[in-house]
């Protein structure tokens, strides 16, 4: 059973196509590159997998199943934007997070505050991006999802927070059981951290494969490869 | 291990490469312990999958064993290092030689080169290098060229 399974889907926004066509089948257990420049689609097909946004038409299925509460529950979903309340400390959102989601493990959550050198009395309104960038982190990886979607998690983020970032998933990443799929247009930094990859232009898959192979037959990086057909 | 990693290659080729060159040159020695999945994944920055997939490869190839709950070691073989670097030199050479001689390069010219190479080397080297490193590792070879 994939993870992931979307059949002919479409999505207009009034009258802009985001979506034209995406047939991709997500295999389960893996971290999936979802590589695009900005304006590819690659947030409306992530939100489309967490049920914060329907297709106009085509089918997607989540873990075997039509997307439901139930799929939500097992999905953990990290916007490009920050949803943070700013009057919470780090310590406060992540209890208010941890009310939502029963998948929550507390302590994983603290251990990550630590590694990531957040402080946990600290406001939200008084983070950097760098920060903030960490603290989804948080969110994201305590959470014990089958499946965790990433929308550009390095985004306008500073490189050491970067590098803490993808070392981070490295290191907590459930190989076999979790499902990653990070999205992002800065391929350089993270590509060696993609089992898979997705390469979408103008609401199209263009290319995907498996990593390494695609490498062995171009003789090029992802980075490369993605500068040819983005 | 540090592995600088050329992104235009398999990653699990590269990996699988670094274990190889360390058993070769004995930074890792029979028995040694490899670092474990995870850390390698999280120091590399790369997916555990791929790392463990060198080791699985690794493993196929008789270089290293995993044991269960107590992680990967290099094979407790006494002649795995002396194996592998033999395998390693012999691939070397040849596609050395194979693209040499794509360059049409005679074996005379060949062997010219190379000694030329070996003198340059050893002048930029020959203030504190060690000359070991740069004798021919089989004296006993009577084939050899000196």
């Amino acid at each position: 059973m994939p993870a992931i399974q979307l059949t002919g889907i479409h999505k207009r926004y009034f009258r802009s196509h985001a979506l034209r066509g995406i047939d991709v089948s997500i295999d389960k257990g893996k971290i999936v590159g979802l590589l695009g420049p900005n304006g590819a689609g690659k947030s409306t097909l992530l939100k489309i997998c967490a049920g914060l946004v329907s297709p106009t038409s085509g089918k997607a299925q989540v873990l075997g199943q039509d997307i439901s509460t139930a799929t939500k529950g097992m999905t953990a979903y990290i916007p490009d934007i920050d949803t943070f309340y700013s009057w919470m400390t780090v310590r406060q959102a992540i209890a208010f997070e941890n009310s939502m989601f029963e998948d929550l493990v507390l302590t994983d959550a603290m251990d990550l505050v630590r590694e990531l050198r957040l402080d946990p009395d600290n406001k939200i309104s008084s983070l950097s991006r760098g920060q903030r960038g960490r603290l989804k982190l948080v969110l994201a990886m305590s959470r014990h999802a089958e499946l965790v979607l990433m929308d550009e998690p390095l985004s306008g983020i500073d490189p050491p927070s970067r590098t803490a970032i993808l070392e981070t998933i490295a290191d907590r990443y459930r190989a076999g059981e979790q499902t990653i799929i990070i999205s992002t247009h800065e391929v350089l930094e993270s590509e060696k951290l993609f089992e898979d990859v997705i390469f979408l232009s103008e609401g199209r898959t263009v290319l995907s494969g498996e990593a390494d192979r695609l490498r062995a037959e171009r003789g090029k990086s992802l980075n490369e490869i993605f500068r040819e057909v983005c | 291990m540090d592995i600088i990693f050329d992104e235009a290659q398999p990653i699990y080729t590269q990996i699988m490469h670094g274990v190889l060159w360390d058993i070769a040159t004995g930074a890792l020695l029979p028995g040694d312990k490899l670092l474990s999945v995870r850390d390698f994944a999280k120091q590399a920055r790369t997916n555990p999958n791929t790392v463990q997939r060198a080791y699985t490869e690794l493993e196929r190839i008789g270089v290293v064993e995993t044991q269960r709950g107590q992680g990967t070691f290099v094979s407790d073989n006494p002649d795995i290092a002396r194996e592998v670097r033999s395998e390693m030199t012999s691939s070397t050479v040849q596609s050395f030689v194979e693209e040499m001689r794509r360059l049409r390069y005679s074996d005379s010219d060949i062997l010219a080169l190379v000694s030329q190479q070996l003198t340059a080397n050893n002048a930029m080297n020959s203030n504190g290098a060690n000359e070991e490193d740069l004798r021919a590792p089989d004296e006993d070879n009577d084939g050899g060229v000196h």
